[in-house]
């Protein structure tokens, strides 16, 4: 017997008592989208701006090496997508576009359709994400209800950069993935 | 050793274990407040266990399921009837990709199934890429909590660590620093690896889906830049709706950190083209743990590690106490599963004071399941039970410190402890005979009040 067929007629072979799969109610809570999703990305260690914040931080940096998958901002770009992900390495800023907000945690939901290589929003060294302030959601729930069962591939909730804690509780921003996230918010 | 032998080892370093038990409290706390902040919170935890009560009442329905749409959706299913052919599973793929290095996110499962020393036998470089996985790594040491594993550990010994394997300055111990030195180290290690291993958070059985949640992105950037990623998957983390998720990752991060969310939560249901995913389903006594009636609950567990910061013992005792994979309360029910001789003085690591089923999302009744796990120790290994007592007991009493600490908790909990527990011969903590009412102070308190 396979370990497959093990498995299952373990499980099978137990009688157990039905227990029926609870309905999931529609919850949400009162406040403005905008300020409590603003909130959210500022409390997980990121930061929401307008387009002109966001165009005066960008080149004040000078950056050299981006890559921007934004239609807002096709002009920034200065690289192609690449095939190969491993030629993100040194990559110094990718911009792309979100396709909704929560505004209870700051989640963001993305897509390959938006990150065209899985690696981008990690490997990049800044992460901006351009998002439309219509497009937030209060919780998790509706945020669920939104994507339903399309089949996204891979499809991603980012809530803030990459961060830790493991050394004595001290949160440090920048582990292994992106260093920083801007939300543009338009 | 038992586990107040090794808590009693714990305490030795006084300094470093108050701060232990004071960190990980700042924590509970943390989830407290922002569990506050939820009006619904406790009608989410509800769902939650009635989600999960529902997955273990059709478990071989939902996990056909899974693997169904899973396949539907490119991705290849492995079954693993126990930790070695788990084992064997990866070491197979990692041989059709020629593959002598691999990265790996954090995964409890594989911690459970040792399989580390298990590929480094083979030749294979294993990297745990978590920053706490990675620091114990370095020690040769398990994760000592199944969220934050290097909790045991003050920045001085991994500023020391990084010295000795990662080449930083000597006696730098600012963690922006170390942190952006493993960065390095780590990021040179993903871009190297074919292939990386995960473990899953949730399985979807609706969309075939599978679900990893990290803060540090490492998880992603591992099996994002492998040509294969294999996704190591307890039977028990099935959901059966993608919509359920909305109820779990509400819960899961404000009940581990106290933040609303991880910063990642990726949903993996098909291959980037060119690329393969693997999903191997584990049971390693998962389907025995469901066939006892008191017990099944357990399996409920999400891993969140509320129910280890809350617990009295566990703060003063430390993870590596319990020589076992999940530590904790929830460990303490687990583990004597697997093999109650060897884990049979867990179910008394607790005062079953009841703060872990308070704060547990899916609404175990841990303490309850201790309290049960007593009776079967007693019932199944009554020769050695006796003995089990005994050492139990001189574990304590050997340290002072224990004795402090066992004996103000004793005072606390006995105001509360029904009779039974008390009186349960097994209980070291009532010591196997009638108890006078708690007093107030104990004799080292009256003392140190009354000998001026
Ligand atoms: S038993 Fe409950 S509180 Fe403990 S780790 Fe599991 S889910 Fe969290």
């Amino acid at each position: 017997m396979s370990s497959r067929e093990k498995i299952l007629s373990a499980i099978r072979s137990l009688t157990l008592e039905a227990k029926t799969l609870p309905d999931i109610p529609n919850f949400s809570s009162p406040g403005n989208l905008v300020e409590r999703f603003t909130q959210s990305i500022t409390d997980n260690k990121g930061e929401v701006m307008t387009k002109s914040e966001f165009e005066a931080w960008f080149s004040a940096a000078g950056f050299s090496k981006v890559i921007s998958l934004s239609a807002q901002f096709s002009e920034l770009a200065t690289l192609p997508l690449p095939e190969d992900p491993h030629d993100l390495e040194s990559l110094e800023v990718a911009i792309i576009d979100g396709q909704f907000g929560v505004a209870e945690n700051g989640a963001i939901w993305l897509e390959d359709t938006q990150l065209g290589l899985r690696a981008l929003p990690f490997a990049t060294e800044h992460l901006v994400i351009v998002l439309d302030r219509n497009l937030l959601e209060n919780t998790m729930h509706q945020g669920y209800e939104k994507i339903a069962t399309a089949d996204s591939g891979f499809g991603l909730f980012l809530a803030g950069p990459s961060k830790t804690a493991d050394i004595e509780q001290s949160l440090v921003i920048g582990a292994q993935g992106a260093k920083s996230l801007r939300v543009v918010l338009f | 050793m038992t586990h107040p032998e090794n808590a009693a080892e714990f305490l030795k370093d006084a300094q470093k274990s108050k701060w232990h038990d004071e960190t990980l409290w700042f924590v509970r706390d943390k989830r407290d407040k922002v569990s506050k902040g939820i009006p619904e919170w406790e009608q989410l935890r509800d769902l939650a266990s009635g989600i999960k009560d529902n997955v273990l009442a059709n478990l071989a329905d939902y996990l056909e399921e899974f693997e169904r749409n899973a396949k539907k959706n490119g991705i290849i299913i492995h079954w693993a009837a126990d930790s070695e052919e788990h084992n064997r599973l990866v070491l197979e793929i990692l041989q059709q990709q020629n593959c002598t290095a691999v990265v790996k996110s954090k995964s409890i499962l594989t911690e459970e199934c040792h399989l580390n020393p298990y590929l480094e036998k083979q030749g294979i470089e294993v990297v745990d890429t978590d920053l706490g996985e990675r620091i114990v790594q370095f020690l040769n040491q398990p994760p000592s909590h199944i969220v934050l594993p290097a909790i045991h550990l003050k920045k001085r010994e991994i500023s020391e660590l990084f010295h000795e394997k990662l080449h930083t300055e000597k006696g730098n111990e600012d963690p922006v620093y170390l942190t952006q030195a493993a960065r390095v180290h780590l990021r040179e290690k993903f871009f190297a690896a074919k292939v990386a291993i995960t473990g899953v958070n949730f399985g979807i059985a609706e969309t075939g889906e599978f679900v990893v949640c990290t803060n540090e992105g490492n998880a992603d950037m591992g099996v994002h830049l492998a040509q294969v990623h294999i996704a190591c998957m307890g039977i028990e983390k099935i959901l059966p709706r993608r919509k359920d998720l909305g109820v779990f990752l509400r819960l899961l991060a404000r009940s581990a950190t106290g933040q609303p969310i991880t910063n990642y939560n990726s949903h993996f249901s098909s291959p980037s083209p060119g690329k393969e995913i693997h999903i191997i389903l584990v049971d390693n006594g998962r389907t025995a743990q469901l066939a006892r009636d008191k017990f099944r609950s357990s399996l409920k567990c999400i891993r969140c590690g509320a129910c280890m910061n809350t617990c009295p013992i566990y703060r003063r005792s430390g993870g590596f106490s319990y020589n076992s994979t999940v530590p904790g309360p929830i460990g303490s029910i687990l583990s004597p599963g697997l093999d109650l001789k060897k884990h049979s003085s867990l179910p008394f690591a607790s005062t079953l004071c009841g703060s872990c089923t308070d704060v547990c999302p899916v609404k175990i009744n841990i303490h309850e399941q201790l309290y049960e796990w007593r009776q079967e120790v007693t019932k199944t290994h009554g020769d050695f039970a006796k003995g089990l007592s005994m050492k139990l007991a001189n574990g304590i009493f050997k340290s002072p410190l224990a004795y402090k600490i066992s004996g103000s908790l004793m005072r606390n909990a006995l105001k509360s402890l029904p009779n039974s527990l008390i009186y349960h011969p097994l209980n070291v903590w009532g010591k196997n005979r009638n108890l006078p009412d708690p007093p107030k102070e104990s004799f080292q308190q009256w003392y140190q009040k009354n000998r001026s």
